[in-house]
């Protein structure tokens, strides 16, 4: 019984998965876009990204979440609910990243841009060749800590009927009676979701990290 | 139209209300050392900026082998290929090894296939004496070898011109010489300098013509030998002199703390 208990809280894992891996690199994409617009964009453009993010931070994302799912599933766009939550989440998780990205642009300082200017790279090679790379390096540290902010507030689509780990686990603490043991499960599975990310990144900006001293 | 290689004409920059500098006249003839001089905030480093379109005059020419580049749709990507910088803290491309900074300029810009780019990315460290150090991060690298790594990169895009902006400032006294020495060698080579600094020694040495500036004027240019002997205004004399004195102290302490 007890197996049979594990293995569905487990096909919700997958579920959960599956959303995180939508919504953190669409966040992620959408959030560089609008670094790159409110660090080096006009004043239009820095101005959009700034009331985007301030108006994205300032509602609760499960609120956010429903609203969006109620555009991206309507009668314009009809996504199904695992595509509508998820996306949902990367749009609000792009905020975010955005302000950690901006972050990471500023403090490569402007020296970087103006060395690449002189020797003759345009705006954009510059942006691409110098600063990216190593603003990206910068931006692991707190983008882990959005990694698994997203991975955790993946359980919201759960009240959009998306079957992933709170769900099933909601589920069989009604079917089974064992409450403790259904979300105690679920919160062991995301405890060791969150702690292989945190690890991974951790990994990955000692990789990247550059050299100092001989 | 003219043998100048960089000329500015009556360039002016000015900062809200704040005039930095005002009908600069400058011409750099080609192979000609100038050294310019002056205490800070003169606008030196503002003038260099400004010769290759890093920062935009307010008013004015300047001219690149005779074509105005301060024109409307003129490249300026295309100009500063052909200006190489110098800065006084480096800039260094932190991600990227020293030979990497070199070769950039040459994949990125130049497009020049990995191969050559790599070969005369080499031979440019070669020449600043730091071939062994190709595969260090700049975050390995002395500030004279980050320097020296800058002027590489610099010299990499061949380019007409190459502006100084206090190279030597940020380094420690230990470090400055071996910047000067590339510097000196460069000058030697008749590679065209326009160059900011307060080693006097160097502008005393190297330079074919000394430019003293002043609250956003030239008060005087001319020869080593006329600025330093000779200077027309009092202005000049009393900061060469305030400059020399300096100097002379410090080597006197120096010399007497063996």
């Amino acid at each position: 019984m007890l197996s049979n208990f594990i293995s569905y809280i487990l096909q919700g894992t997958a579920t959960t998965i599956a959303v995180t891996l939508i919504a953190l690199p669409s966040g992620l994409l959408v959030g560089l876009l609008l670094a790159l617009l409110h660090t080096y964009g006009g004043k239009v453009a820095n101005r959009f990204a700034a009331a985007y993010s301030l108006l994205m931070r300032s509602v609760p994302p499960i609120v956010l979440l429903f609203i969006l799912y109620f555009i991206l599933s309507g009668n314009l766009i009809n996504l199904n609910e695992f595509w509508a939550g998820s996306l949902s989440l990367g749009i609000v998780s792009s905020a975010y990243q955005m302000e950690i990205l901006r972050g990471a642009l500023l403090s490569v300082g402007s020296g970087q841009m103006t060395a690449a200017r002189a020797v003759g790279m345009s705006r954009l090679q510059a942006i691409q060749h110098i600063l990216l790379p190593q603003a990206l390096r910068l931006a692991i540290p707190p983008w882990s800590n959005e990694a698994s902010i997203v991975l955790k507030d993946s359980s919201l689509v759960y009240a959009l009927g998306v079957p992933e780990i709170l769900r099933r686990a909601q589920q069989l603490s009604a079917t089974t009676q064992q409450p403790f043991l259904a979300y105690g499960t679920a919160a062991l599975i995301y405890f060791v979701l969150v702690f292989a990310v945190n690890r991974g990144l951790d990994y990955l900006s000692e990789r990247t990290k550059l050299p100092t001293h001989p | 139209m003219t043998d100048s290689i960089l000329e500015a004409r009556k360039l002016t920059k000015i900062y809200g209300s704040n005039v930095i500098f005002k009908d600069i006249d400058l011409k750099v003839a080609e192979g000609e050392t100038i050294v310019i001089i002056g205490p800070s905030g003169t606008g030196k480093s503002t003038l260099l900026r400004c010769m290759n379109l890093l920062t935009k005059a307010d008013n004015g020419q300047i001219f690149l082998d005779g074509k105005e580049i301060t024109a409307p749709d003129y490249n300026e990507d295309q100009v500063r290929q052909q200006i190489g910088m110098v800065f006084q803290n480096f800039l260094l491309f932190n991600h990227l090894t020293a030979l990497d900074n070199v070769m950039i300029g040459l994949t990125k810009v130049k497009k020049l296939p990995k191969e050559q780019a790599r070969e005369k990315a080499m031979e440019e460290l070669k020449r600043v004496g730091l071939a062994d150090r190709a595969d260090h991060y700049p975050g390995q690298l002395s500030g004279g070898q980050q320097q020296r790594v800058g002027i590489a990169r610099a010299l990499a895009m061949d380019p007409r011109v190459m502006l100084f902006d206090e190279p030597t400032s940020a380094l420690d006294p230990e470090l400055i010489g071996e910047v000067l020495g590339v510097m000196e060698k460069l000058a030697r080579d008749r590679m065209t300098m326009l160059v900011v600094t307060h080693e006097m020694g160097f502008a005393r040495e190297v330079a074919d013509r000394i430019v003293f500036m002043e609250k956003g004027h030239i008060v005087e240019e001319g020869s080593p030998d006329d600025l330093f002997y000779h200077p027309k205004h009092d202005r000049t004399r009393e900061f060469l002199w305030k400059i020399t004195e300096l100097y002379g102290k410090k080597e006197k302490e120096a010399g007497g703390n063996p």
